[in-house]
């Protein structure tokens, strides 16, 4: 940022004094997304601007009010879909905790593995578009290739790469195999060297350090009536995560830091992004350990016939298996009456769901609560009095997902 | 686990405002009352400036819709104090037509988008908001498309009628 005594001082009414309307997005490719701020300038430096969304909108709460719990699960898939594991888990432990399914340590773990890699995916993604957005591209291609690895274990894992729509209520669709393992642990064993390799070419880089550090602050107390949460609450200053807070598939099991920043600028959260990889590396490593110690060395679910799907073998051969099947498919799940609020600690924030059900097979009411949503309303603030190029750059680090922002 | 347990939620919120704040539960283990519309925003205020309770953070608030009840809307609000580590839920029914509610938007910055995001789909208006226009949808629009009036795929689609998921056409729901 350039200070007031690096300006040409001009005197009042002249032309530094006129005001210009500039549309920043929406599809400008700096906006990842479909998303418009619409900024007043005074040469470079922002005055005031306004944020529009909703181009996207896709009336997923209205949808999920007419489908069956197990056909919400790729509407979550489209949320933030850098990691939609986690959107898909949010939903079925939500599912869980309405209809009391009790899981197994087994499936909690290897939904820790899941969850995590897609900690990682999403943060890879965010960091590395951050550094293009200072005009570093490299980096963002030592990035990719290990996003790619990851996606690769899901693929093992479910079938699918990037809308995943891993997992069932109860547990996984299946259960990971040898396969999937092995690209784990070389997944685990070359991860720490890549990730090394990307910030040393960025965390003593000068441009990047000049165009980050500074760039779209916010307070501690103002994050906190933003409703800021994850990682960007997190490098503002408090040390709140849901993992550990409130934890979910056994989450408490598990040694991590939360990495906190202080200033809650861009580079803050660049940096509180970086040391969460390697948290979420060490949980994964911790996880893989655990199911090593198990006892339990097979269940991939809970045994919950009335809500779990049964394997394709056994619905092709078995009659009760089809019934159950076809009882699924159909939606006919009896739901108990009741509202639940479940959080899980998303890539950008606390992801939460709030199910209203009046006891029928879809919800009566559903409603996420988006972590983009809540506070990409803070990001006129945000960048008031700053340059359009640290407006760039704030935006990058919010990691505003399209998908989630206009749902 | 919380630092607080919730009866001395409940008793400090009984002791100020009365009746205004009722029927407390804690279904599946979220400590949720009900509160009278005119008092939501003492309520809030009460919330987040107590010192032991310290609710400084508003979660999440949206509306929901309820045709068949006397008072049809009701606006959710989901509190997290994070010293204490506990959450609350304060329901907020609304009768009249259009429904109006005060605007939480002077305690919780937050609250701005999410009032808006409930206003353009239930329709609900919120007294004192800065900027109460539609955020999600065109603002062309001139219904509120999460009302239950209004389904979502054309009329002529059996599969998506209520009654195949198990619920009322007429969307009669106990009050309790």
């Amino acid at each position: 940022m350039l200070t007031n005594n690096q300006h040409i001082k001009l005197a009042d009414q002249e032309l530094e004094k006129e005001t210009m309307t500039l549309n920043l997005g929406p599809t400008h490719p700096a906006t990842h997304g479909v998303f418009q701020n619409i900024v007043e300038i005074d040469g470079e430096r922002i005055v005031s601007g306004v944020s529009t969304i909703g181009y996207i909108h896709r009336a997923f709460e209205k949808i999920a009010e007419h489908r069956p719990f197990y056909q919400i699960t790729p509407l979550t898939d489209r949320l933030n879909y850098c990691s939609s594991p986690i959107n898909n888990m949010g939903w079925h432990l939500t599912v869980e905790k309405l209809l009391g399914v009790k899981i197994p340590k087994r499936v909690d773990y290897l939904r820790v593995i899941i969850m995590e890699l897609a900690r990682i995916a999403d943060h890879l993604i965010c960091n590395s578009i951050l550094v293009v957005d200072t005009g570093a591209y490299t980096g963002f291609l030592y990035c990719m290739q290990q996003r790619e690895k990851i996606y690769e274990i899901w693929e093992e894992v479910c079938g699918s790469r990037l809308t995943t729509n891993i997992g069932r209520v109860g547990g996984l669709e299946r259960d990971f195999n040898d396969i999937a393992f092995r690209k784990l642990e070389k997944f685990v064993a070359e991860f720490p060297k890549v990730l090394k390799e990307f910030e040393n070419m960025v965390m003593r880089n000068r441009i990047f350090i000049e165009r980050t550090v500074g760039a779209g602050p916010i307070t501690a107390e103002r994050a906190m009536n933003y409703g800021f949460t994850g990682p960007n609450l997190r490098a503002a200053g408090v040390d709140y995560d849901v993992r550990a807070l409130d934890p979910y598939s056994s989450y408490e099991d598990f040694d991590f830091i939360i990495p906190v920043g202080t200033k809650g600028d861009t580079h803050d959260r660049f940096l509180v992004r970086e040391e969460e990889m390697w948290q979420s590396l060490s949980i994964v490593k911790q996880a893989m350990q655990k199911l090593d110690q198990l006892a339990d060395k097979t269940s991939f679910h809970a045994d919950v016939p009335a809500y779990y799907l049964p394997p394709k073998d056994e619905v092709y051969n078995n009659m009760e298996a089809l019934i159950y099947h076809f009882k699924i498919v159909m939606g006919e799940i009896d739901a108990p009456k009741g509202e639940v609020y479940q959080a899980v600690e998303g890539g950008n924030g606390e992801l939460g769901f709030y199910l209203i059900s009046d006891g029928g097979r879809a919800p009566y009411r559903l409603h996420f609560r988006r972590p983009c949503f809540i506070y990409y309303q803070a990001y006129t603030e945000m960048v008031k009095g700053s340059l359009i190029s640290d407006a760039i750059v704030t935006l990058s680090s919010l990691n505003v997902i399209a998908g989630e922002l206009d749902a | 686990m919380s630092n607080i347990d919730a009866g001395l939620i409940i008793q400090k919120l009984t002791t100020q405002f009365g009746d205004a704040v009722t029927a407390p539960d804690e279904p599946y283990g979220l400590l949720t009352m009900n509160c009278s519309c005119d008092k939501i925003i003492p309520v809030l205020e009460f919330l987040h400036n107590d010192e032991t309770l310290a609710f400084t953070f508003l979660t999440d608030l949206c509306g929901v819709h309820y045709p068949h009840r006397s008072a049809k809307f009701e606006v959710v609000y989901h509190l997290h104090s994070f010293t204490n580590n506990i959450r609350l839920r304060i329901k907020v029914a609304i009768t009249g037509d259009p429904p109006h509610i005060p605007s939480a938007t002077a305690v919780f910055e937050s609250a701005n988008w999410m009032e808006r995001e409930t206003y353009d789909f239930y329709g609900i208006l919120f007294d004192g908001h800065p900027n109460l226009k539609r955020i999600l949808n065109v603002d062309e629009m001139t219904i509120f498309p999460m009302r239950k009036e209004y389904p979502l795929e054309d009329n002529t689609r059996r599969d998506k009628n209520d009654e195949m998921f198990g619920r009322d056409p007429k969307l009669i729901l106990n009050d309790n």
